[in-house]
């Protein structure tokens, strides 16, 4: 049976409902698989202007579930992924969920050459590029100047002057930040498991002593923001775009990337494996990494496009916020997100699992 | 003759959707859990058939002490549900005059009427430590400074309890329903007091009724995900956050089946428990006489 | 010593009046029935009795103390429900010790006092068995013995007929009899259904509104009703409506709406000539023959239909003035056989024929 007529056998299995439905899909449609920033409504809105073609449909995720989602369909039923550049190489090598990108179809011009060459270097399997950068930003504390004046590092977070009023999310983010705090370099140790294991093992003790420090752990950006808005809590980890939100609804609030380097990240396009609309999601990253598009998507996500000059396109508000936050000499220490090797999940799940479960 | 074999194909007919149900969205997913949690992985998409991922379980005691605690809780969830949900449900179903009956059961639902989610945030605002509850406290002078209601494994009982009294109301009020007035009447008519109608014909009666709503709040409140993981507090340790953390942020789908698989098998066996240690079958639960 | 004694016990909800002044002195092992209409009060009166109620005022006395301020458990009258009321999560011989265990009474006694009763009902091999086994019968029989081994003052039963099939009905009635002399225990019987009063009581007392209309032994109520309800309502009767012509020695001629002239013994009756009356014949006094004496009433009409059955076999009159009246004929006899078309002189005696003030309409 040829496509089509497969197509018209379950219209008329399923009945009219559904005829309806696939004749209106004469438009193309475009499913994106991102995050709750990277696609706002207004957006969406101009693009369908300019393809009236094309319909946009959106699916909020995060990285981990991104990659469940696509692992479970074999690469099917999304046409753009936006994980980060950390979280793609180990991923295709093992469950082969996305195809390689034809570089010649993307504005490449526009992106900030450091960053495209860092992701490119950190996706490229077998000569093939999985991957180009859309949004970055980094992760590292969030502080009320008036309480925490002087907090500047992941260690801060157990120091006991602040204690019942810190914050942090149980993820792998804050066993690198403390690692760093610790004076080890984890991405140099990815190469050698023993010796990261050996890293984990300190941060995790490190982590379980420090408790009793912490008020509760954060699961999302609004948890956060309500904690540290309330004031029960006055030294937090943070994503500096939340912090940048919350720097405008109170002015004490600030980001400061840690003394040891803020952890950078950079979220990619990536294509599925059997996405079906290759050529509206090169239009949509093309279309995105606009500088009014830009300004529209930082305003939502307030963290800065992978593009040149991506700080003097964000909102003016964040704009203060964010250069207020980095030094050049901030800017230079700068640690971005190493490839995960296989393997490192488990080792860092574990220790997550023992630093949740001790009773401290 | 003819007609019998006419009568059982009619039978099979309607019963061909709930079949097709269960055997696709339940039976066989279930199979594919199992399927997966037997599969142990020796390499980059290679797997060899094993019971690695059973045998990891046992050895961390992480894990078992996380299915532990929940049991635990879900058991105290349940037994506190029971305990708030039968007055409620001897209220609606004997006391309340009949016209007031639907009106009180509609009210019960309202908690349904938001999702998971809204609820948990619900909470959230009335017992965080600059919350409606600590605030309303030290307005009227009870406490000093403000104190911290949220984050700890009270808040998730009382979360949960909340969200699942209702699935205990429901069978009680449908059996307690049933029971006739003169039953209770009799009882004291022979010289019982309320202690002993209570005890030897109100529970009696309504057994089937609390136990099925004990099954279901007690599998309901196991398997629940959203409220531990918001309410909970530092320690707080749920086995559906296992599940998810294995699934999802480590990748591990062998490992998370497993758990899945354990979970399933781990609250069929507290149900049965319980079914032994209280005399009742399931049969009488599912279909009274 | 009366078993039982209500003294001018009324129940009023709200502004309806339930029971309404009533008293009744029930002797110690008697078979007493309260036969009205549903929603005369009398389920009412019963439940006060038991304690299920508190009465608005009066008093009402068990072996002459009053029980007003007893919880219904801690009162020595016990209950046989409508539809029974059997626990059905116990089996039998549970449900008799129910009570037994409630008084703290000893294992050795409640298995000795249960075997007793059931040997006395005649079930004596049926304590392991579930409620839902039992034939209605047994069930009626369960329901009185798991009262009975308590021994009660006064049983009350509750209609405990009502469900049961028509032949059953029959038996238990005669059973019921039975057991009330076996045991020698005061019942009190509630009841619509007038046979049922009528062949197990020793006394009855009619309710109607809340009131007894009267009170006394099932032939008195059947022969000397002292009321236009308790005459219509207590057996069988042909009625008419009436002016009262003449009165004279207790005896009232009466000129009914059809045009007939009857004498009726109006007895203590306030009847003065002028007023309507209505006027009440059973079946069972009237007989067919031509033969007119002084002291009897006489009308003459055609037999209409018959109504078979058995010994309580009917004849349907349409006398001369239209009406159709119930004349009881002997089914069994077969040698006067009375068919339709017939024609037929009856006649009674004025004392069967009873007369009272009509309702003003």
């Amino acid at each position: 049976m040829t496509k089509p007529g497969l197509k018209y056998f379950l219209a008329s299995a399923l009945g009219a409902t559904f005829l309806i439905g696939t004749a209106s899909a004469q438009a193309e449609t475009l499913r994106l698989l991102t995050w709750g920033s990277y696609a706002p409504e207004k957006v969406i809105e101009l693009f369908e202007k300019k393809y009236p073609d094309i319909k946009v449909q959106v699916t909020f995720s995060n990285n981990e579930e991104m990659i469940a989602k696509l692992r479970a369909t074999g690469g099917a039923g999304y046409d753009v992924a936006q994980p980060s550049h950390d979280r793609i190489s180990a991923v295709q090598k093992e469950y082969g969920i996305y195809k390689p990108m034809d570089l010649s179809k993307i504005n490449t011009g526009v992106m900030a050459p450091n960053l495209l060459d860092a992701v490119k270097a950190n996706t490229t399997i077998d000569g093939g590029v999985y991957a180009v950068p859309h949004h970055w930003g980094t992760s590292g504390i969030m502080v009320d100047k008036t309480k925490a004046p002087n907090a500047k590092g992941w260690a801060d977070l157990c120091d006991p002057q602040y204690k019942g009023r810190t914050s942090m999310r149980l993820r792998r983010t804050i066993l690198l930040g403390t690692a760093f705090s610790l004076g080890k370099d984890p991405f140099a140790a990815y190469a050698n498991l023993g010796e990261y294991q050996k890293i984990l093992d300190e941060v995790t003790a490190k982590l379980i002593a420090c408790k009793s420090n912490i008020k509760a752990y954060w699961n999302s950006g609004d948890d956060l923001s309500a904690l540290m808005l309330s004031g029960e809590v006055v030294v937090s980890e943070t994503w500096d775009s939340t912090a940048y939100k919350l720097a405008g609804q109170n002015s004490n609030i600030l980001y400061v990337p840690p003394s040891t380097g803020a952890l950078t990240w950079i979220d990619t396009f990536a294509l599925p494996k059997k996405g079906e609309a290759d050529a509206a999601a090169y239009k949509w990253i093309n279309f995105v990494l606009q500088p009014e598009i830009v300004t529209l998507m930082s305003a939502k996500s307030g963290s800065m496009a992978a593009v040149k000059g991506a700080i003097d396109l964000l909102p003016d508000d964040k704009k203060a916020a964010a250069k207020a936050a980095f030094t050049d000499k901030d800017l230079a220490n700068l640690k971005f997100f190493a490839n995960i090797p296989p393997g490192i999940e488990d080792m860092e799940g574990k220790a997550l699992e023992r630093i949740k479960a001790a009773s401290n | 003759m003819l007609q019998k074999d006419a009568q059982r194909l009619s039978l099979l007919l309607l019963l061909t959707p709930f079949l097709l149900w269960i055997l696709l969205l339940v039976v066989l997913p279930q199979l594919g859990i199992v399927g997966i949690s037997l599969r142990e992985k020796v390499g980059p998409r290679q797997f060899t058939f094993g019971l690695a991922n059973y045998l990891a379980f046992v050895q961390e005691p992480i894990y078992w002490n996380t299915l532990l605690r929940t049991a635990v809780m879900s058991i105290l969830v349940t037994f506190l549900a029971l305990l708030v949900g039968f007055p409620v449900a001897y209220y609606i179903a004997k006391i309340a005059p009949y016209r007031s009956q639907t009106a009180l059961f509609l009210l019960c639902l309202v908690p349904l009427w938001v999702s998971d989610l809204v609820r948990a945030f619900g909470w959230i605002v009335l017992l965080r430590e600059t919350g409606l509850i600590s605030g309303a406290l030290q307005a009227i002078g009870i406490i000093k400074g403000p104190i911290e209601l949220l984050y700890n494994d009270a808040t998730v009982v009382v979360g949960l309890v909340y969200t699942v009294v209702l699935f205990m109301i429901v069978p009680l009020v449908s059996t307690l329903n049933g029971m006739d007035n003169s039953l209770l009447e009799a009882g004291h008519n022979l010289g019982g007091s309320r202690i002993t109608v209570f005890r030897r014909i109100v529970v009696p009666y309504a057994m089937p009724g609390i136990v099925a709503g004990c099954i279901i709040v007690f599998m309901m409140t196991a398997g629940s995900y959203l409220t531990p993981i918001l309410l909970g507090g530092k320690n707080s340790m749920w086995f559906t956050e296992q599940i998810y953390d294995q699934f999802i942020t480590r990748y591990n789908w062998e490992s998370g089946a497993t758990f899945g698989v354990l979970l399933l098998a781990f609250t069929s066996f507290v149900v049965w428990l319980g079914l032994r240690l209280t005399g009742q079958k399931l049969a009488t639960t599912v279909a009274k006489d | 010593m009366y078993d039982l004694q209500c003294e001018n016990l009324t129940k009023r909800f709200g502004a309806f009046t339930a029971v309404d002044g009533v008293s009744l002195e029930i002797p110690g092992g008697s078979f007493f029935s309260i036969l009205g209409p549903s929603g005369c009060g009398k389920t009412t009166l019963m439940r006060m009795i038991a304690g299920f109620e508190d009465p608005s005022s009066g008093d009402i006395k068990i072996k002459g103390r009053s029980v007003l301020g007893s919880p219904p458990n801690k009162r020595n009258v016990k209950m046989v429900f409508q539809h029974l009321a059997l626990f059905p999560m116990m089996n039998v011989g549970e449900n008799i010790a129910y009570g037994l265990r409630c008084r703290g009474a000893s294992k050795a006694d409640i298995t000795r006092k249960v075997g007793a009763v059931l040997e006395r009902i005649g079930l004596p091999d049926v304590a392991q068995k579930q409620i839902h086994q039992l034939s209605g019968g047994q069930k009626q029989r369960i329901a009185i013995a798991r009262c009975m081994v308590l021994e009660p003052d006064v049983l009350l039963l509750d209609e405990p007929l009502g469900a049961l099939d028509l032949k059953l009905r029959e038996r238990m009635k005669i059973e019921l009899k039975l057991l009330q002399h076996q045991f020698d225990t005061t019942f009190l019987y509630i009841t619509h259904d007038q046979s049922e009063a009528l062949v197990m009581s020793d006394h009855v007392a009619v309710m109607n509104a809340g009131k007894f209309e009267q009170i006394g032994t099932p032939q008195e109520l059947y022969h000397n009703p002292r009321t236009a309800f308790v005459a219509g309502f207590v057996g069988d009767s042909n009625r008419w409506h009436g002016k009262v012509n003449r009165i004279s020695n207790g005896e009232a001629e009466i000129v009914t709406s059809g045009g007939d002239t009857i004498v009726a013994n109006c007895g203590a009756s306030a009847l003065s000539p002028g007023d309507s009356a209505e006027i009440f014949v059973r079946p069972d006094c009237i007989a067919f023959g031509g033969v007119r004496r002084e002291t009897q009433n006489t009308l003459t009409g055609t037999v209409d239909s018959l109504l078979f059955n058995g010994a309580n076999s009917r004849a349907l009159v349409r006398i001369d003035s239209r009406e159709l009246i119930e004349v009881a004929i002997n089914g069994v006899d077969r040698s006067s056989p009375i068919k339709p078309g017939d024609p037929a002189h009856l006649n009674w005696a004025f004392a069967d024929t009873q007369c009272f003030p009509a309702k003003e309409r």
